[in-house]
């Protein structure tokens, strides 16, 4: 057993671990972190886009040494059917800025760096130690944590669970619910790796600029789930993700939809003849507000992915849980500062502090959204992306036909497919859980 | 309609690192006669194809290949169908890029 203890144990460093690991470090306090992985990022996936203003607040000149792939000047959003896709570009050079605010990154080389920071700040980072259960007392309190190492029973004043998506620590304490099927999507994920020219010609960028292109339609296959392709320097990270209830209800595999993507006219030249490096797959929270769980008791707070921290709607994740990250730090050194105890009462600090950020604030805006994608997943993901790209066609192939007859035709699609109470109930439903 | 060609996980397992702990599976199928809907769905939903069904109709696992990304947790272990847990620290997949 390690005799010393230490004020924070941290039990995971992915985004949320290290940004706490880090604040608690930087204010003092005694930190232990424990990861499992070989080091901080080898166990982590993401796609992934870095959010600048929030990483700014826990290190203002990461921009030094980060490694940081593309910030992002392009942003597309394509609604697919079988062989098309219907575009939505934002562009602009004012995303050419000293400070850009948004990056791709590479999660295995953006967390190492991480987490050389949360150690040149202070605390004692352990890696390739599993935390296998937390140590309570006789009431309940957590007071630690045992691990996989001979005799690997630490203890400390507060635990802060860190330990992402499928975290067991707080399930097993019986402190949190498992995530169920319907609230959590499977994201797979292929690495493509092609000369940097040929990135910046097939995406039309120029030096450092990058673009991030996210996809819906059919090829979800009615299922409630999105693509994505971002480009990195000499890579592309290219995936797709569906909820994990769909996968189990339509018997569709992971690997066949990313091969389906993959194989869409509109995907298909983008890769062309890449090197594919890395096959990873992960889940993400897409509960939304309904889903957060308890956030502290005892002796303990949950952060990050592991409290269900994702903004599906803007897919923002790894931003949410460096700020929940943070502002957990935040709590807890107050909390110790006043010399008092780490209870639940105490540490309620750290809901407190949550609720007024954009966190919870945003989360609560879309709190609708998750359930209404998922009840109407056949309709958002299959129908309208079809209908869409036939009006689309109908509108731009020239062919003789009277353009009053052209309009009547999408018109009468539409009316067909979801007729006009269908129309309008999912209007009145998108605005509603958008407002 | 197009044929589908097949998609080999294999392949896609092929390109990643693991530091396997022979011996030790993280995950453990409760032994059964019959599997459930739940433990049958895994043959298609683990996006690492670590289910197989064997010759008795039983669902079996190999880890090794095993990308922990917890899908089967989700969907088997409230029925009791699976035991989940990590792999021991340093062990399991090794992520280059993540």
């Amino acid at each position: 057993m390690i005799e010393e203890k230490f004020d924070a144990i941290v039990v995971g460093a992915g985004m949320a671990g290290n940004a706490a690991a880090l604040t608690l470090a930087q204010r003092g306090l005694k930190v232990l972190q424990l990861e499992r992985g070989e080091y901080s990022g080898s166990k982590n996936v993401q796609g992934a886009i870095l959010y600048a203003d929030m990483l700014e607040k826990l290190i203002p000149d990461f921009r030094e040494d980060a490694p940081l792939e593309r910030h992002l000047v392009e942003q597309r959003f394509w609604m697919m059917d079988d062989r098309s896709h219907t575009g939505l570009h934002y562009r602009s050079d004012d995303f050419n800025e000293e400070k850009p605010n948004r990056y791709t990154i590479i999660r295995a080389q953006f967390d190492k760096w991480f987490s050389q920071k949360v150690r040149e700040a202070g605390a004692t980072v352990l890696c390739e130690t599993t935390v296998t259960e937390l140590a309570q007392d006789a009431y309940g309190k957590v007071i630690g944590v045992r691990t996989d190492r001979a005799d690997g029973e630490i203890h400390a004043d507060v635990v802060v669970l860190a330990e992402g998506v499928n975290g067991l620590l707080g399930t097993r304490a019986g402190l949190r619910k498992r995530p169920t099927p319907d609230k959590v999507a499977l994201a797979v994920k292929e690495m493509h790796f092609l000369p940097r020219e040929t990135i910046e010609a097939r995406f039309n960028l120029k030096g450092d600029e990058g673009m991030v292109i996210e996809a819906a339609g059919t090829i979800s296959r009615g299922m409630t789930g999105m693509g994505f392709i971002y480009a990195n320097k000499e890579c592309i990270s290219l995936g797709i993700g569906c909820l994990v209830a769909d996968f189990q209800r339509t018997g569709e595999t992971p690997y066949g939809l990313l091969d389906r993507f993959k194989r869409h006219p509109s995907v298909a030249p983008l890769i062309e003849g890449s090197e594919v490096k890395e096959y990873a797959a992960h889940l993400i929270p897409e509960g939304g507000f309904k889903a957060i769980p308890q956030l502290y008791g005892e002796g303990w707070v949950v952060v990050g992915d592991a409290a269900q921290l994702n903004n599906a709607i803007h897919r923002e994740g790894s931003n949410l849980a460096m700020t929940s990250g943070r502002i957990a730090a935040e709590a807890i050194f107050q909390v110790k500062s006043r010399k008092d105890p780490m209870t639940a009462e105490n540490l309620a600090l750290y809901k407190k502090m949550l609720d007024e950020s954009f966190v919870i604030k945003d989360l609560k805006k879309y709190k609708d959204m998750p359930a209404l994608m998922h009840t109407q997943s056949q309709n958002f993901f299959l129908t309208y992306p079809e209908l869409v790209s036939k009006a689309m066609q109908n509108f731009l192939r020239v062919d003789g036909t009277p353009k009053v007859e052209k309009e009547k035709t999408t018109f009468k699609s539409f009316i067909k497919a979801r007729s006009w109470s269908g129309l309008f109930g999912d209007a009145f439903r998108l605005a509603r859980a958008w407002r | 309609m197009s044929i589908e060609p097949s998609v080999r996980v294999e392949d896609k397992l092929f390109y990643n690192r693991y530091l396997v702990d022979a011996g030790r599976a993280h995950i453990k199928v409760r032994p059964h006669t019959t599997p459930s809907p739940e433990l049958l769905s895994m043959l298609k939903a683990c996006p690492a194809r670590c289910y197989e069904l064997n010759g008795n109709g039983q669902v079996e696992i190999t880890v090794d290949g095993c990308i922990e990304c917890g899908t089967c947790r989700v969907i088997c272990e409230e029925s009791g169908d699976i035991e989940w847990s990590y792999p021991r620290g340093g062990y399991g997949v090794l992520f280059k890029f993540g």
